[in-house]
């Protein structure tokens, strides 16, 4: 049986009819803000006051936000001790990944405890749906989403190819700075 | 007589400088009060800096703008002014073109008659602060206000857009019903000064009821005051009453006006919000009127007395007349964005169903309060 609840719409009493005790109202709350956020925000010119927030804007490229320890953000690939890439090409993240964004090529390690290593890996972040797969698939560590770089963009679709040496190194995009307003 | 034109030029230009660049500052103000009233900092990126080295205490002087975003409003002209100009090639061109400058003509010219000061004395010259001394004035202001309507019908006609044509109508409908409304309520203020000269109107605001409280156009018409408000804002077309140009459904009648003639417009907006604000000042705020300021200074009703120099006297009285505009442009900018817009046809029944009537009774009943007074 479908319950249907029926919603009266509620009945103004004789105030809420004038509409201007409403109107007044709405007035007064809004220009309490607007008193508050002034004053708040003259004080802090002067530098004072300055813990009372007279506003909720971050002022994104100066300010950030303070991100969850455990957000996934752009990939990038750990190192051995000696500077060389973890990954052994096993191509695990390559299979699970779900919007086949991970291009692989494998080659020969030098050193014969060590299988392969990967020639070359891309992944393209045009693609990427950011499922953090590649990371839980990872046998090696060697992939992680840790960098909290968010601001990625560019003009081209190959501009979004992060190539081996860039996940190596995740510098070329503006690093993250400390997050410098508390959450 | 050159002479005397020439003084009305200057006063002219002051008072259209005045207006224009609150006008201009009713963008900023529009942002930066907007974003303080919901807890946030508002546009503060335009910023101008000087790069040299030499320009160092230049850059320094201008921090605080760029720090308030007062650069803003030139940004805005900048790219409205090198924004394509697009005419629709069904429309019609010509009357595309006019309608802009049309509202913004009759939204400026109907200043020349709001007295920003009494008389000021210059060299032995006796100097009426007011751009025209009309004697019917308050009529010929809202001839200015009701004609403005033109520019957005024709905008809404010209565009060959069926949703301009739309929030032109529905311009049409709005000014018809409000002015109705607005025209009533004054009657009641011009009933009781007994003027229509928006000058004498004031000068008969000097004076006290009971010895302290001013008389007032708020005391003796507070129904009148706030029918007025009201009505007013519905004059300017901004939100409540924006149905001509409710954005998130028709866009309105400028909705094929780009660069500048949209500017045009969005100027008109802001100098209707001006002009309703000094008009309520004049009628109902006693315009340049200070408190207990006579000629020659101050008289308290409790017996003190500060005199003032003449010129000093009336360099308060522009001020006060400034400050109380201030003021109204504060508070229809709160309103502004306090409240949702209301629906069209709650519009029109409220301007015919109640603002009308209540109008109309505003009237009845002062007319019966002076004749009462009068018999006494
Ligand atoms: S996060 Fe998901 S989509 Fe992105 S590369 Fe890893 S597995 Fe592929
Ligand atoms: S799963 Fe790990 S080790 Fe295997 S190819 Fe991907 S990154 Fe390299």
């Amino acid at each position: 049986m479908i319950k249907t609840k029926i919603v009266h719409r509620p009945k103004l009493n004789f105030w809420q009819k004038l509409y201007f005790p409403e109107v007044f109202r709405g007035v007064l709350l809004t220009s309490r803000h607007f008193f508050k956020n002034l004053i708040l925000h003259f004080f802090h010119s002067f530098g004072l006051f300055r813990r009372i927030a007279a506003a909720v804007t971050i002022q994104y490229p100066e300010e950030f936000w303070k991100l969850p320890s455990r957000l996934r953000t752009r990939h990038r690939l750990t190192k051995r001790e000696d500077g060389s890439p973890r990954c052994v090409a096993c191509m695990m993240c390559e299979t699970v990944c779900p919007a086949r964004c991970i291009y692989i090529v494998a080659e020969e390690h030098p050193d014969p405890n060590i299988e392969k290593r990967p020639k070359s890996f891309d992944i393209d972040l045009g693609k990427c749906v950011y499922c953090g797969f590649c990371v839980e698939a990872c046998p090696e560590d060697a992939i992680r989403m840790d960098t909290k770089i968010l601001d990625i963009a560019a003009y081209s679709r190959q501009g979004m190819m992060l190539d081996m040496n860039e996940l190596l190194n995740p510098t070329t995009f503006i690093p993250r700075r400390e997050a410098s307003r508390k959450s | 007589m050159l002479a005397a034109l020439g003084i009305q030029t200057v006063l002219a230009f002051i008072f259209l400088g005045f207006v224009f660049n609150l006008a201009a500052l009713h963008a900023w103000i529009e942002r930066k009060q907007s974003a303080l009233m919901q807890d946030r900092i508002g546009a503060n990126r335009a910023w101008i800096t000087l790069p040299w080295k030499w320009a160092l205490p230049i850059n320094w002087i201008l921090m605080p703008f760029n720090k308030l975003g007062l650069f803003h409003p030139i940004a805005d002209a900048i790219k409205m002014f090198t924004k394509e100009d697009y005419i629709p090639p069904s429309g019609n061109k010509f009357l595309h073109t006019l309608a802009p400058c049309l509202s913004l003509f009759f939204a400026l010219v109907g200043f020349a008659a709001i007295p920003f000061g009494n008389t000021i004395e210059i060299g032995g010259r006796v100097i009426s602060l007011q751009v025209a001394n009309i004697n019917v004035a308050l009529l010929y202001i809202f001839a200015m206000a009701s004609m403005g309507v033109y520019g957005v019908v024709l905008a809404g006609f010209s565009s060959n857009n069926n949703y301009a044509v739309l929030g032109g109508l529905r311009a049409s409908s709005q000014m018809l019903s409000y002015e109705i409304a607005i025209g009533l309520t004054v009657m009641g203020v011009v009933m009781i000064y007994g003027s229509l000269n928006l000058q004498e109107l004031v000068r008969a605001q000097g004076n006290y009821l009971l010895g302290w409280l001013p008389l007032w156009g708020v005391v003796v018409q507070p129904v009148g005051f706030l029918l007025f408000l009201a009505a007013g804002i519905a004059e300017t077309k901004r939100i409540p009453y924006d149905a001509p140009e409710g954005e998130s459904e028709i866009i309105g009648y400028f909705v094929e006006y780009s660069g500048m003639k949209f500017g045009m417009f969005f100027f008109t907006d802001y100098l209707e919000t001006i002009m309703i604000a000094s008009l309520a000042t004049t009628l109902f705020f006693g315009g340049w009127q200070v408190p207990y300021l006579m000629d020659a200074g101050f008289h308290f009703p409790w017996g003190q007395a500060i005199s003032l120099s003449p010129l000093l006297v009336s360099l308060l009285q522009i001020l006060s007349f400034v400050l109380k505009v201030l003021f109204f442009c504060w508070l229809f900018m709160t309103i502004r964005w306090t409240l949702p817009r209301f629906r069209y046809d709650q519009l029109l029944k409220l301007g015919w169903h109640y603002m009308f009537p209540i109008a109309l009774a505003n009237v009845f009943v002062t007319a019966i309060i002076l004749l009462v007074i009068e018999g006494m």
